[in-house]
């Protein structure tokens, strides 16, 4: 059965009252992780906005156990839980690494790589705020073209995102998919699904951030639903090489895939202040050739 | 109370029995990388567990940063945990060697000790493991194959007591590549002496923790109501547990004795020192030819004797200071330097004679950096260079000397 807003897991693994700003939708997407993964986990978090949503010692607000590890040891961690749990013969806990794109994309990009080569049964999720937001909101290599952050602060971020998932899609990881915060239920069944796979599986969670991106708060879900419609999230999952849209990229493609112009997505927001008429065309560009590389490679169409 | 036993003696370097003990105390995942002069030993695990000899995990980590956060959180399931580096790799960990101990984590480590660069050089000197003096691990050095076996068994035991993770440090090739005689005790007289690791905190779904969150300063209230410690109460802990830990690596040394026939009841080696009126003071397998180095000087009719550092972490103040209670002179060779002062072993000795009413002279020389070989010979020149120093001054110079050609 499709899960749907009234069949939805009722029990909560994060508390009310955690710490992240309001219309936080790393807060949002994990809760529905969690859901997923009904708390049969172990996670282990790095250094990040995430860290934050975990709560200050003695109190937190998550009820799953967890292990706090440093900056670029996420992936490590991951394999330490796995390793340990195997080497004393426990069974049924699944191990969830949960990382923001600069602990993923950047500093922990060595880790991860080296156990998804190892082929470590783990789930890694990536929440992408494009930005390290931990520290105020400075550049990541998942930061926007045309961005303005605390260390692109003039001209705006002069470089492409790194394309996270296509990297973890080369290590011939069984599954890797596409995420929104706005789209909770699709994520839900990803993570539930990714839940019943053994080996490395990557989730990419796009998770707007209202005082990083400037918007207004009570705009996240209209956000990230833009990111979707204008094409520069697609929802995707790969499975054993097999590629489905999902969601609302999959309905997007089957009503005759039109896009929103990106323009309206960048107006949207007070980070891309600084973006020029060239980028935007240059952003469309790149966005109309990846979309129709999607329709060309989705098998569920 | 020595016990009688059969030994089984077998020739093996110092990176074979590294691994033979950590076989025989039953490490349940390892993570390693491999780095001159350490790889034979990671080689060796890997093989003891692909040929099924070890039950263990053994993760072939892409850096040692990895091996550390490996460790760390398999730990904290509640798995036995061994690593071992040296040098650069000992250096990448340096994060994660505070994590471990900050999470009071009882992983053992082997540190060959190898020089740092740059440039390049992959000989021996201590400087790697004592540039991780102050993350919060026990240190114990090795003087010969024999304590690498017997010392890495007692880390164990001494680590998941006071839950501080152990460095057990060796030197590179003199002691991780040459031969010697080792006592190789049975599995039984393992189990024996090493019970089963029982970890302080166990992640597990069915009892949810949160660990190593945000800490603040101050102590907090619970929801509970129950205050908990600030992170400097947290801090205050590892060292009192450090402090502590001296009683139990002696009472550690002295039960290994019971079992397999060998006394570690010491923090300390001493040699001919109860007369002495100048002790040599060195760490490692340089201990040994400061021994060879005092027989020269005593044939010469100079009471040396010589006293060998095992426990560096934590410093044993109070014995090192009862051993050296009759020195005139005391004379500190050190593999290892504190750029801008002086050797760190030199600078342990000086601060634990601090305010008694020993007054004896130190000198300090700094030998055998990259792997220069240190000879007895030189030993002796330099001891008699630091007695003939007394009738300038008594007053201990700002700077250490080196023995090399400047
Ligand atoms: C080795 C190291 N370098 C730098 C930091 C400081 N730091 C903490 S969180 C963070 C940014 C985190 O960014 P990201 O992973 O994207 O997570 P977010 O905060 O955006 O949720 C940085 C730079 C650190 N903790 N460790
Ligand atoms: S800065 Fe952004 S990602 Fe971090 S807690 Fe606030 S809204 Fe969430
Ligand atoms: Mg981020």
């Amino acid at each position: 059965m499709k899960a749907n807003a009234v069949n939805l897991i009722e029990q909560e693994w994060i508390l009310p009252g955690n710490r992240t700003c309001p219309g936080c939708a790393l807060s949002l997407a994990y809760r529905h992780i969690l859901k997923a993964l009904e708390g049969q986990c172990i996670v282990t978090v790095p250094a990040s906005c995430a860290t934050v949503l975990h709560g200050m010692y003695p109190i937190t607000a998550v009820n799953v156990p967890c292990v706090n590890t440093p900056f670029a040891s996420t992936g490590a961690s991951a394999t330490g839980l796995v390793a340990g749990l195997k080497a004393l013969g426990k069974k049924g806990i699944t191990v969830l690494a949960f990382a923001g794109d600069g602990g993923t994309h950047d500093i922990g990009i060595q880790s991860l790589s080296g156990a998804a080569e190892r082929q470590m049964d783990f789930i890694y999720i990536c929440y992408d705020n494009e930005g390290y937001m931990n520290t105020g909101n400075q550049r990541s290599g998942s930061t926007p073209l045309g961005a303005v952050s605390g260390t692109t602060p003039v001209l705006g971020k002069q470089q492409y995102q790194k394309d996270m998932t296509a990297i973890m899609e080369a290590h011939g990881i069984p599954y890797v998919a596409t995420c929104s915060a706005s789209y909770p239920l699709d994520l839900y069944e990803k993570v539930k699904k990714a839940r019943t796979i053994e080996g490395t599986r990557f989730l990419h969670v796009h998770t707007p951030c209202p005082p990083g991106w400037l918007f207004p708060f009570s705009d996240t879900i209209k956000i990230g639903e833009m990111a979707v419609e204008t094409g520069l999230v697609v929802l995707y999952e790969i499975e054993d090489g097999i590629f489905r849209l999902t969601s609302h990229s999959e309905s997007m493609a089957r009503r005759g895939g039109n896009l929103q112009p990106v323009r309206e997505y960048f107006i949207s927001q007070g980070r891309f202040k600084t973006i020029t008429e060239e980028q935007i065309d240059e952003l469309q560009d790149w966005v109309n050739a990846r979309w129709k590389q999607c329709l060309h490679r989705a098998t569920n169409l | 109370m020595a016990i009688q036993r059969k030994a089984n003696i077998h020739i093996l370097d110092g990176n074979q029995a590294a691994a033979i003990a950590a076989m025989m105390s039953r490490v349940q995942v390892i993570a390693a990388y491999p780095i001159t002069p350490q790889t034979p030993l990671t080689e060796q695990l890997s093989q003891y567990v692909e040929e099924g000899e070890l039950q263990a995990e053994y993760v072939a980590v892409e850096s040692e940063h990895s091996a550390m956060a490996v460790c760390t959180s398999a730990s904290l399931v509640g798995a036995r945990t061994f690593t071992a580096t040296s040098s650069h790799g000992l250096a990448y960990m340096h994060e994660m060697l505070h994590w471990a101990a900050g999470a009071r984590l009882p992983i053992v480590l082997a540190c060959v000790n190898r020089a740092i660069g740059a440039p390049w050089n992959v000989l021996n000197d201590q400087q790697d493991s004592i540039s991780q003096r102050d993350t919060g691990w026990i240190q114990i050095y090795c003087r010969n194959n024999q304590e690498i076996l017997d010392t890495i068994i007692q880390a164990y035991r001494i680590a998941e007591q006071v839950f501080v993770p152990v460095m057990v440090c060796y030197d590179g090739y003199i002691l991780s590549h040459t031969e010697m005689p080792v006592d190789v005790p049975t599995q039984e007289e393992v189990d024996k002496y090493l019970p089963h690791y029982k970890p302080h905190t166990v992640l597990d779904p069915a009892k949810p923790k949160n660990y190593n969150l945000v800490t603040l300063a101050n102590p907090r209230v619970g929801v509970d109501g129950k205050l908990c410690h600030g992170y400097m109460e947290l801090r205050y802990l590892l060292q009192e547990a450090l402090q502590n830990s001296k009683e139990v690596i002696v009472k550690a040394g002295k039960e290994f004795n019971q079992v397999f026939g060998r006394d570690y009841a010491n923090v300390f080696w001493e040699d001919r020192n109860e007369d002495a009126e100048i002790t040599i003071v060195a760490m490692g397998s340089l201990a040994m030819e400061a021994i060879v180095a005092a027989d020269m000087l005593r044939e010469q009719g100079i009471k040396v004797g010589v006293l060998g550092l095992r426990v560096f972490r934590p410093f044993p103040k109070s014995e090192v200071v009862q051993a050296l209670r009759k020195s005139k002179l005391i004379v500190v060779f050190d593999k290892n330097i504190s750029y801008g002062s002086e050797g760190a072993t030199c600078s342990e000795i000086k601060s634990a004679l601090y305010g008694t009413y020993i007054n004896a002279a130190v000198r300090n020389f700094i030998v055998g950096l990259g792997g220069r070989d240190v000879k007895a010979r030189e030993l002796v020149e330099a001891t008699k260079k630091a007695i003939a120093s007394l009738k300038e001054t008594v007053v201990n110079p700002d700077y250490p000397e080196w023995i090399c050609e400047i």
